[in-house]
């Protein structure tokens, strides 16, 4: 194949990235926003950049399964998200934060420095990782190449792999020119970007699936056959088996490392954070975020053993996944691995120097310009947009320097473990600021300054005097000859690899420094403020807008002559309009501008250059008071106590409204019972009235007429007498059931024989029977068990039953049958009778007390109407119920259940 | 046996009637019409008004005691007041409002005490009212005086 077409493949890919990119913006342009989860979730496999592709094959070829550790750290953290990406998005949303650096300034007082220091240290940590990418790239192109030419033309090429090299980080500068500085406005998310990134990260894995599926199953004959193969081969099967005593110690590092690098390099805080339009889709992406980790990470192991097999050692492992295919003679396969390499390393270098010439152009080169009070009466937006074209210029510039002099002689992930120890350093001021309101910014310098001290002294100095740029004894024997000092094995601790090492040491002294400094200083009111804020940003992020602590004196005009600087006229017009129609205000008018209004234009100046130069620009025009702490404090608190103290009254209001209510609903039923109570009273009355009529007037009559015939007589004073009884009877049944629903009276548990209590029941009922020539028959299931229970108080609800069935049955042909049996652990009794039966509409109520007399109300009542009202509490004490059948045919079936398994305590 | 014998005079009604009404062609007695559905009770009445000299006339329910008015236009009716069917009110209400029977006096007799139900009692045109238990003297007393 000639050079060319490969070169042409590159160009005419960055092509379709660019119209991929462009579609999608003009998408969202007219529907909106419209990133998916999905696509965000995606858009973080920017994570797998060449070292993933490339790099990953080579490490497990050299060091065994260790590459995967790198992986596992975000899969790992990847729940946390939740707790850690979710704030910190809130707060970069609530505070116009566009990049890391900004954020640690914020945090961290608004301090310019601190951001300019973060993006500095971020700049040189992550120029050795653009660089491999460039690496990667001509290697890989330079592999291809190699296999394509006869020998002589190929040594004629070695020469010129800087050639190459330089022609693509040329091509992938324009690119990110082109790409990354389209429009100054920062905050609003860059749709086109994450889409390409989305759809470079499918590229990515399906060129790796395919490859790695190709080379699995067409060169070998599946996993089985190349770990079966490898078997035999003592080199590879060392990689399946941690290596060393300390290979756990590098285990946990490269873990930690990777974890936090995943949140923190410059890039994931990008397409993380900054892109982020929905903080629900963290969702999706903790979980589709690590199965895309899994996806690309499977068919590593069986191509780096299959290198190993089939090309020996001699050849760079980063590249077995080309050498293979090319080997085999596959170009296609061969080209897509390519296309799948490429695309890893220009996603990352897209979103990486985006990320880092925002950072470079807000926090260092803006903050100088303003700070020099050399702002032009001109339109800055253009200025912004030139520094980072700038700042573009100069990272390719340096990453190619890093590339040509360092980065050549060492492997993909060594380098890259270099930026990731960079990446790291942020995270104990990130997690800190986020978590412990005591973080100070001089605490925050402290643990910057020594982490990255450390970082380069351990891991980048090596590097230097690898290529040879500082003397070879510095590395030796430790500078000055010192060698507790020596950068490879700090303090003399030795027999653990460097690498880890300098991780381990950089991350102690940055965390040490970080909280001791924090714990002996002490924080400025700014600090305070937003350290507050920042902790607790759930409790305030509603509230921020309209609480913004700011006190000072500037006219509207004066706001609006700023942002027409920054803005151009068109745009501040725009946004102002906009604002002054919802909150009826002029910004042409010589008015104070309230602290609303500052805040706003402070916003709309942050999303161009950054919220620190921003803060930098509002204080430098408006003339501003000094804020003490306790001003601040008590600003904040004012607003959020309204907002607590008014959700506090609503919550009392409906405690109150609910109570009220409670009460209500308790008063209804006193009322009822009172009223229940009341005629209870009065049906008792009543029904003792009636004997008690007939009792008076026969005992008067008796006393005042002397000539009364002997049976006339007689006949009054039996009467006199069954009226007494009923009365007592009446009494009786009243005291009872009061006893029983007052639980004065207690059920007399005993061993009950079913059969005793029916036939005492039968022997007291058979005497009606008989009288009224009603037909008496009893059925007993055989072999009963006993059971515990009251014997005279069930016997009294059998007689009232029976009885009852009796009263109601027609006389001479009554039939009145009464059945026991045991089902399923419950005693049933049931008594049929042949009589009048028991209208539907009664029976719900037929066992309330003398609801006889009620339902009857025009007539007297048959009996003293408590008897069903009796032998339902009885049956209920035993954890029973007693029930009027539905569907009786003719008369009336009462049914009675009684557990017979529970032994009733009453 | 006795008491059986008792029982069905009270009881029903049509024998009490017939037995009644072979007296009523000799005497001029002013006549009263007792109602209850309390066997007992009417026991009693009968016992008293007879003794007092009246032609008593017995119904057990509310219908009985508008067809016995109906036919024999009593002086006074001794009114019980729940009943099965037609109530005591009832009864009431069709002899004070029935010109041929207005003059007929009545006694409401009930076990119904409280003052709503004896207000309405005089409100549907009793002529008095007597709660139960009620005595026996006093009955025979207010009804002396009342058809005196």
């Amino acid at each position: 194949m000639p050079w060319g077409f490969t070169f042409l493949l590159s160009v005419f890919y960055l092509l379709l990235l660019f119209g991929i990119a462009i579609i999608a913006e003009r998408r969202a342009n007219k529907k909106g926003s419209n990133i998916s989860a999905s696509a965000y979730s995606l858009s973080l496999a920017v994570y797998c950049t060449a070292w993933t592709f490339y790099g990953s094959i080579g490490r497990a070829a050299n060091s065994g399964i260790e590459f995967l550790a790198i992986y596992i750290g975000p899969t790992l953290v990847a729940p946390l998200w939740w707790v850690i990406m979710r704030k910190i998005i809130r707060i970069c949303r609530v505070q116009n934060i566009t990049n890391i650096a900004d954020f640690i300034a914020a945090r961290y007082g608004k301090n310019a420095t601190l951001g300019a220091l973060v993006a500095i240290f971020m700049v040189l940590g992550i120029v050795p990782y653009i660089s491999i990418q460039i690496k990667a790239i001509t290697d890989s192109y330079y592999t291809l190449l190699q296999n394509n030419q006869k020998a002589d033309t190929a040594y004629l090429l070695r020469g010129s792999v800087e050639g190459i090299s330089l022609y693509f980080a040329c091509l992938l500068a324009v690119f990110s020119l082109w790409f990354g500085t389209r429009t100054p406005q920062t905050t609003r998310h860059n749709v086109g970007m994450v889409m390409t990134i989305a759809f470079e990260s499918i590229i990515k894995l399906v060129a790796f699936l395919v490859v790695g599926g190709y080379i699995t199953y067409s060169v070998f004959d599946g996993f089985g056959d190349i770990f079966g193969q490898a078997q035999h081969y003592t080199a590879a099967k060392d990689m399946l088996l941690m290596s060393s005593s300390h290979a756990y110690f590098n285990w946990f590092i490269l873990v930690l490392l990777s974890g936090m690098a995943v949140m923190f390099l410059p890039r994931q805080f990008q397409v993380a954070v900054v892109e982020n339009t929905d903080e629900k889709h963290l969702d999706k992406a903790i979980w589709l975020f690590p199965l895309y980790l899994l996806l690309i990470n499977i068919f590593v192991l069986p191509i780096a053993l299959g290198g190993k097999l089939l090309l020996g050692s001699n050849i760079n492992a980063d590249n077995y996944m080309l050498s293979i295919t090319l080997y085999k003679g596959n170009y296609w396969v061969a080209y897509l691995a390519y296309l799948g390499g490429f695309s890893a390393a220009t996603g990352m270098i897209i979103v990486e120097t985006i990320a880092l010439s925002l950072m470079l152009s807000n926090n260092v080169l803006m903050p100088i310009l303003v700070k020099s009070n050399r702002i032009p009466d001109h339109y800055l937006g253009g200025v912004a947009l030139n520094m980072r074209r700038i700042s573009i210029l100069a990272l390719f510039a340096i990453s190619y320097l890093y590339y040509y002099v360092v980065a050549n002689h060492y492997s993909l992930v060594s380098i890259g473990l270099i930026s990731f120890a960079a990446a790291a350093q942020l995270a104990p001021i990130v997690i800190g600021g986020i978590f412990w309101k005591r973080g100070t910014q001089i605490g925050a310098f402290g643990g910057l300054l020594s982490g990255f001290g450390v970082w380069a002294y351990t891991l980048v100095l090596p590097t230097l005097v690898n290529a040879k740029l500082l003397p070879q004894t510095w590395l030796s024997d430790g500078i000055g000859g010192l060698s507790i000092f020596k950068p490879t094995a700090l303090w003399g601790v030795s027999g653990i690899d460097s690498l880890e090492q300098a991780i381990f040491w950089s991350l102690f002294f940055n965390v040490f420094v970080y909280i001791g400094v924090s714990l002996v200083t002490r924080q400025k009111s700014i600090e305070h403020n937003q350290a507050e804020l920042f902790v607790d940003i759930f409790k305030y992020s509603d509230i921020y807008e309209s609480a913004v602590v700011w006190k000072g004196t500037a006219t509207l005009r004066d706001i609006k002559d700023m942002l027409v600087n920054f803005l151009g006229q068109q745009k501040t017009e725009e946004l102002l309009t906009k604002y002054a129609e919802r909150y009826q205000i002029d910004w042409n008018e010589n008015e104070q501008a309230d602290s609303r209004s500052v805040a706003f234009a402070e916003t709309q100046l942050a999303s161009i250059v950054g919220s620190t130069s921003a803060r930098i620009v509002v204080s430098s025009l408006i003339e501003e008071e000094h804020i003490s702490v306790d001003e601040v404090v008590a600003m904040l608190q004012e607003s959020q106590q309204l907002l607590i103290s008014n959700q506090e009254l609503k919550a009392q209001t409906e405690e109150l409204f609910d109570v009220t209510e409670e009460l209500q609903r308790i008063n209804v039923k006193l009322k009822e019972k009172d009223i229940q109570k009341d005629e209870f009273l009065y049906t008792v009355t009543h029904e003792l009235r009636t004997p008690l009529t007939s009792i008076r007037a026969l005992s008067e009559i008796l006393y005042d007429y002397d000539d009364i015939e002997r049976d006339e007589r007689r006949h009054f004073i039996a009467t006199i007498i069954k009226e007494a009884e009923r009365m007592t009877r009446l009494i009786t049944q009243v005291l009872d059931l009061e006893k029983l629903e007052s639980g004065a009276e207690k059920l007399q548990m005993s061993e009950v024989e079913i059969v005793d209590i029916i036939d005492d029941a039968i022997d007291v009922v058979q005497q009606l029977a008989n009288e009224k020539k009603v037909a008496l028959s009893v059925n007993i299931a055989p072999f009963l068990p006993l059971f515990m229970g009251d014997k005279d108080k069930l016997i009294q609800v059998l007689v009232n039953l029976l009885s009852n069935a009796v009263k109601f049955c027609p006389a001479d042909n009554g039939l009145v049958n009464l059945t026991a049996l045991v089902k399923e652990k419950m005693l049933e009794i049931v008594v049929i009778d042949n009589g009048t039966g028991i209208p539907k509409e009664y029976k719900e109520r037929i066992f309330d007390k003398f609801y006889q007399a009620q339902m009857l109300n025009k007539s007297k009542p048959n009996g003293s109407g408590l008897g069903l009202a009796i032998s339902k509490k009885i049956v209920d004490l035993h954890g029973g119920k007693i029930w009027v059948e539905d569907n009786a045919p003719q008369g009336a079936i009462f049914t009675l259940q009684i557990p017979i398994a529970r032994l009733i305590v009453p | 046996m006795a008491k059986i014998c008792y029982y069905a005079k009270y009881s029903v009604t049509f024998a009490a009637n017939f037995n009644l009404l072979s007296t009523q062609f000799f005497t001029m007695k002013q006549k009263v019409l007792i109602v209850d559905d309390e066997p007992d009770i009417l026991m009693t009445l009968d016992f008293l008004m007879r003794k007092a000299g009246y032609e008593v006339f017995i119904g057990r329910d509310g219908a009985e005691a508008i067809e016995l008015v109906k036919e024999h236009s009593p002086n006074l009716v001794i009114l019980d007041i729940m009943m099965p069917n037609v109530d005591g009110y009832e009864v009431c209400q069709f002899i004070k409002q029935t010109a041929d029977y207005r003059h007929s006096k009545v006694i409401f007799l009930s076990a119904k005490g409280k003052e709503v139900d004896i207000a309405r009692g005089y409100a549907v045109g009793a002529d008095f009212y007597m709660p139960k238990p009620f005595s026996s003297r006093d009955l025979v007393k207010k009804v002396k005086e009342m058809l005196a």
